[in-house]
């Protein structure tokens, strides 16, 4: 049990990084605290497992600290941090039962007998192993091999944190619901800190109550799937998360208007501090751009998309293309036709990174 | 996707048929043939049916016993071959480094003694092993032991058996590495942080991992130093005494250097049998091997 901080963590692959575009991972200072489900989401090679594997110390940082609640455990082994992983493949020791497999990791620590085999059975009873336990584990589906690598994290007494990375990947789709839902409970039931790296914003968002955002490297947001949806505090966070993402558009402001090709779309907020010479953009999600017959920005429609639970439209608006949604209520979609923003879900960026604006209206 | 059944795609077979029979069958066949008759010379030969096989097959005659003899030898060699090669294959492979460019440099290192033929490696050893003028028989002499592979039968077969050693550990490591390769880094993690030690790490990883190329090495050290003739023939010629006449030696003594065709045929035929046994039941246990992985990834 125990708070994790990582405190200005930074990691480079190549022994004497010169630049920031020598680190694999950028200096992120965070702390998970204990007993949260936290998902660590980014594209392949964005430094989630990186970051992974310095927690359970498979990898050394170039730079920084690591603690766990006051403890430096920076150049601790990885077995004598209390730290559990689960890999994207399944592992487990081919020649050894379902018990053994479990029993191992207090067996190496030389636990007395009689405890081991209280744990395993409890563990065991906790992920549904009982019926197996006795059977070699290698002639296991993938899902149940999850499990056991699961339990062998467990059946220590002492783990402070589990680490998943990407651990449902090589599992059935219906599966994969059943597996999710089962760590869920054992968040609720064991009072654990998970920290679930994935590159599937569904997974991602489903399980953690806060979602850490990387790309290139680096932390772009932490927040509640709420959060980073209704405030993306980088246009990377608004492409990823959504489907489909946010719509960045370049755009000059003034005031309370802002300029996308000359088109001009009314703020809620003002810009007075918008920094010069950089990239400004806006950024509107389709959930909060709805199309309509009159009374909006003229728009042309491209085609319409039925998701399923809902249409979005792919419109031009002054030659850009936006994805906007469609009101059910609107059956007929003509080519022309205008779109209605929320202004207040309109965002603002810097070179990519979001713009604190000033006075609602 | 439709198989259509056409036996006359049997005829298709025929070509590869014709050059298999020309090639081993009728050889294989004209050694049968051999091992049934004998002869008083002038190419006259008269039927002795099984009489050959009676005689190899019987310990307390001359052929038995030189067979047995031969056999046992040649038996003892192989474990001896096996009890050092693949634990010590298993342990180079181990120390190889896993990344970096002393990859290459170790794995042409230890390919090296794989290129060099037979015939050159017993007269290298032959040379290298001497008394006077070679190194290793020089410097062993001159730390005080009586060493003399040409006289002493124990000298000679320590020097077949470092010879043989030097020659093929490099197959047997090489097979192993490319095991221990195969296994994906997540297993070593794991075990890290169960808090594995060395040996468990070896015991359940390492070693369930490489168990199907080691069937395949032992196979491949069994079947190779059961059928060995150069090197010892090149280097002792089987001597001193018989002392290290291996059936292959012995067969082309047999042959040979008696001419006697129909012991000889007789004694092929035997050593032939004894091959494709040992060869069938390392087949059967390499495909329940198989099946059983089979069944474990279904």
């Amino acid at each position: 049990m125990a708070r994790i901080t990582l405190d200005r963590l930074a990691h480079a692959y190549k022994p004497d990084p010169q630049g920031p575009q020598d680190y694999a991972l950028k200096e992120i200072h965070h702390v998970w605290d204990q007993g949260g489900a936290y998902a660590l989401l980014g594209p392949s090679g964005c430094g989630k497992t990186t970051l992974l594997n310095i927690i359970s110390g498979l990898v050394r940082p170039t730079r920084g600290r690591i603690l766990f609640d006051d403890r430096d455990v920076t150049d601790l082994a990885t077995e004598e941090r209390n730290i559990a992983q689960v890999f994207q493949f399944p592992v487990v020791y081919d020649t050894m039962t379902v018990r053994e497999n479990l029993a191992f990791p207090l067996k190496n620590r030389r636990v007395p007998r009689e405890t081991v085999a209280r744990r395993v059975e409890e563990i065991a009873r906790m992920l549904d192993l009982m019926r197996v336990l006795d059977r070699k584990a290698r002639n296991l589906t993938a899902d149940m091999k999850q499990k056991i690598s699961l339990g062998r994290g467990l059946v220590r007494p002492d783990v402070a944190a589990i680490l998943f990375d990407e651990p449902l990947t090589v599992i059935d789709p219906q599966l994969k619901w059943q597996l999710r839902s089962t760590l869920k409970e054992l968040h609720r039931a064991l009072d654990l800190t998970m920290i679930y790296v994935t590159h599937d914003q569904t997974e991602a968002l489903t399980f953690a109550d806060k979602v850490v955002v990387m790309h290139d490297g680096a932390v772009v947001q932490t927040g509640t799937p709420e959060e980073l949806f209704v405030r993306p505090a980088h246009t990377f966070v608004g492409h990823f998360i959504g489907s489909p993402g946010m719509n960045v558009l370049p755009c000059r402001v003034e005031g309370r208007t802002a300029y996308v090709e000359g088109q001009a779309i009314v703020l809620d907020r003002a810009y007075p501090a918008l920094p010069q010479n950089r990239r400004i953009e806006l950024g509107i999600r389709p959930e909060f751009a709805k199309l309509a017959a009159s009374g909006g920005l003229p728009v042309r429609v491209r085609r319409i998309d039925d998701i399923g639970r809902a249409r979005i439209a792919r419109v031009d608006m002054a030659g850009r293309a936006l994805a906007a949604s469609v009101p059910e209520s609107m059956d007929a979609v003509g080519e022309e036709a205008t779109l209605v923003v929320d202004p207040r879900h309109i965002h603002i960026y810097a070179d990519g990174h979001l713009v604190a604006g000033e006075g609602a209206r | 996707m439709i198989k259509p059944l056409d036996n006359r795609a049997w005829f298709l077979v025929l070509p590869v048929f014709a050059v298999v029979a020309f090639s081993a069958v009728l050889p294989l066949m004209t050694v049968v043939n051999y091992s049934v008759q004998d002869t008083f010379g002038n190419n006259q030969f008269f039927w002795n049916g099984v009489g050959w096989f009676q005689d190899l097959l019987d310990p307390s005659k001359e052929l038995g016993g030189r067979f047995f003899e031969a056999l046992w030898r040649n038996l003892l060699f192989s474990a001896i071959i096996l009890a050092i090669q693949i634990p010590l294959g298993i342990v180079v492979a181990l120390s190889m480094p896993r990344e970096g460019w002393t990859v290459a440099l170790c794995l042409v290192l230890m390919a090296l003694p794989l290129l060099i033929p037979w015939n050159v490696v017993g007269t290298i050893w032959q040379v290298f092993a001497r008394g006077d003028i070679g190194l290793l028989g020089w410097a062993v002499n001159r730390t005080g032991i009586d060493y003399n592979y040409t006289g002493d039968s124990l000298d000679a077969w320590i020097t077949i058996v470092v010879m043989d050693v030097w020659h093929w550990t490099s197959l047997v490591a090489l097979l192993c590495y490319a095991g221990l390769k195969s296994i994906p880094d997540a297993y070593y993690q794991a075990a890290r942080i169960d808090g594995a030690s060395r040996w468990a790490v070896f015991r359940t990883i390492q070693l369930p991992k490489m168990r199907r190329v080691l069937l395949i090495a032992v196979l491949l050290r069994f079947m190779d130093s059961f059928m060995i003739y150069t090197e010892p023939f090149v280097l002792t010629g089987g001597g001193p005494g018989n002392a290290t006449t291996f059936l292959s030696i012995d067969l082309v003594k047999l042959a040979l250097g008696q001419f006697d065709l129909g012991k000889a045929a007789a004694m092929s035929i035997v050593y032939n049998l004894i091959i494709l046994a040992v060869c069938w039941v390392f087949y059967t246990v390499m495909t329940n091997v198989d099946a059983d992985e089979r069944r474990a990834e279904a």
